[in-house]
């Protein structure tokens, strides 16, 4: 199995960018880029209660751990869970310090609602991978939790789903190894990125500066 | 665009910049005399020996608030900069350009267009709005030039040869610049640009208003992730703001010097706020700096259609505008960098 170094790793929550938008993936990813907008900011919110890793929370034979770090070396990417049940159950696998055998479950909090596209389902599939390597143990499904509508949607982890986490994955590191920033066609989506502006969508448009100086030079002659 | 956020120009001196929370408290002798929430800051320069918090200056490096220091006189001093961030590579690449000459030359004779294209249509505007009023011929016959210096600066083949052009075209507006001063005349007159001191009203103002624009370019540039000090046409030299006086080359006809000569014409300054020392130096005193201060953040509030992306942007944008055009060129997204170019 190929190994990825540990510098090498990328942002799980990278995914979700990307599967978005590979260029608000670039702008955030490698040109460090970012621009809060409301939407950010409630997300931010949200997260910081699901991310805080000072409480434990234990519920009979079930075990709650927040904001869990993780990582998988065979994707080559790191990050962490929101949230990650440990259901108590006789064909799960051990856990240091903890009795019995669990079974981990792993919950994504997302501030609005189920999306059209697939980067929650996408990132929440890696996460579950990440803790799969990590635990030696297999995950068949996890939940997203979100905000707007109060309710978890299952998810179920199949193998087609796992194919396309590791495709996009790979896609990842290799325009991560070029560092470039690519062009894409701008969209509806534009409107809802919060990116938009360090974007400028219009540039991926090709419009040539050496013509737009040309042409007001020629002005001026006439 | 991004929304245009305000800049906080403190000019009491003698005042400490304190953080409460999310705010920034101005204290005078231990007493708040005002508070103002940062996330409506872009920007925050302080006149006169004004003291800063680290915590304040720590949470300004971390929204991006580029908060700058100055002499009374308007003459910069400091500017907190945060830890360096952001893109690596860009700013590789924008090294690589800085160290080859005729990259630098390329990039650099269209800084060079726009600061000649838009002196020339400061002029032709003039020449427009004023016809009963000026020596039109004199100032067709200058246009004229600049126009022709156009074509040269546009065949430069080196760095050296641009600086001539520039300097020959820069000779021609300033010899009409006197002419567009239409109101105070006793008091307000243009015979050449000088800055160590200024040495006259006029001069005064415009060093006094570029200070501001390149206040406004520096920060842009950082928030792109461009290293302002790292220019083209302007060599490095340690402690300058190379590449932002690079770019203002380009709107300091049209934004800097328009904006000095109308507050002359619409009389907003008078000649009570200047004071001349024995030697000649001029120095404004703290309202004239105010009305400045005051009639700059109304301007930047001004709507116009960027020349190149063909977006409504305010006149206080212009300057992220290009810094953002100048970072996408570098980065290989545009074929070259589309230098403001107004009409």
């Amino acid at each position: 199995m190929m190994e990825y170094k540990e510098e090498d790793f990328i942002l799980l929550s990278g995914i979700q960018h990307f599967s978005f938008c590979r260029r608000q993936w670039a702008l955030i990813h490698i040109e460090q880029q970012w621009q809060e907008n409301l939407r950010t900011i409630e997300g931010q919110i949200l997260h910081e209660r699901t991310h805080d890793n000072t409480v434990r929370e234990k519920r009979g034979d079930l075990i709650v751990s927040r904001g869990m770090a993780i990582f998988s070396r065979s994707l080559g990417i790191t990050g962490a869970c929101d949230v990650v049940e440990l259901h108590k159950a006789s064909d799960g696998v051990s856990i240091f310090g903890r009795d019995g055998n669990y079974k981990p479950v792993p919950i994504e909090y997302k501030r609005g609602k189920p999306k059209e596209d697939e980067s929650d389902i996408l990132q929440l599939c890696a996460q579950a991978m990440c803790l799969e390597e990590m635990l030696l143990c297999e995950i068949p499904e996890a939940f997203l939790f979100y905000g707007e509508t109060k309710r978890r949607l299952k998810v179920t982890l199949e193998d087609e789903l796992r194919q396309r986490v590791q495709t996009i994955v790979k896609e990842i590191h290799e325009l991560y190894d070029k560092r470039y920033t690519p062009k894409v066609k701008p969209s509806k989506r534009c409107k809802a990125c919060s990116l938009a502006e360090i974007c400028m969508p219009k540039l991926c448009k090709n419009p040539s500066a050496v013509n737009y100086i040309k042409k007001n030079l020629l002005e001026v002659e006439e | 665009m991004r929304k245009l956020l305000n800049t906080l120009y403190v000019t009491s001196p003698n005042t400490y910049l304190s953080l409460d929370g999310e705010n920034i408290v101005i204290l005078k002798d231990q007493v708040e005399i005002s508070r103002i929430p940062l996330h409506n800051l872009e920007g925050i320069v302080a006149f006169g020996y004004t003291g800063a918090s680290p915590a304040l200056m720590g949470a300004c490096a971390k929204r991006n608030i580029a908060l700058s220091f100055m002499k009374p006189s308007g003459k910069f001093l400091a500017r907190v900069v945060g830890e360096v961030r952001g893109n690596v590579t860009l700013r590789k690449a924008q090294y690589r350009l800085s160290d080859n000459t005729e990259e630098s030359n390329i990039i650099s004779r269209n800084f060079i267009l726009g600061k000649i294209y838009n002196t020339r249509w400061v002029i032709e505007r003039a020449t427009r709005d004023y016809a009963m009023r000026l020596d039109v011929d004199k100032l067709k016959k200058v246009s004229k030039v600049l126009a022709n210096s156009l074509k040269l600066v546009e065949q430069s083949e080196n760095l050296e040869q641009l600086r001539g052009y520039e300097g020959e075209a820069a000779s021609q507006y300033f010899s009409v610049f006197d002419d567009l001063i239409l109101q105070q005349k006793e008091f307000f007159y243009f015979r050449y640009r000088n800055k160590r001191p200024p040495l006259d009203n006029v001069n005064a103002m415009l060093s006094f208003v570029y200070t501001l624009l390149a206040h406004d370019f520096a920060a842009a540039l950082e928030t792109v992730g461009l290293d302002p000090y790292v220019g083209f046409l302007h060599r490095d030299r340690p402690g300058r703001i190379s590449l932002a006086l690079d770019m203002m080359e380009e709107l300091r006809s049209v934004y800097a010097d328009r904006f000095v000569i109308s507050l002359i014409n619409k009389k907003e300054v008078n000649s009570d706020g200047f004071t001349q020392k024995e030697n000649g130096a001029v120095t404004m005193d703290d309202d004239t700096r105010k009305t400045i201060l005051k009639a700059w953040q109304s301007k930047k509030q001004e709507t116009i259609t960027h020349p190149f992306l063909q977006e409504k942007v305010e006149w206080g944008l212009v300057p992220y505008a290009q810094a953002m055009l100048l970072a996408r060129f570098i980065r290989g997204d545009l074929d070259g960098y589309p230098t403001f170019m107004w009409k």
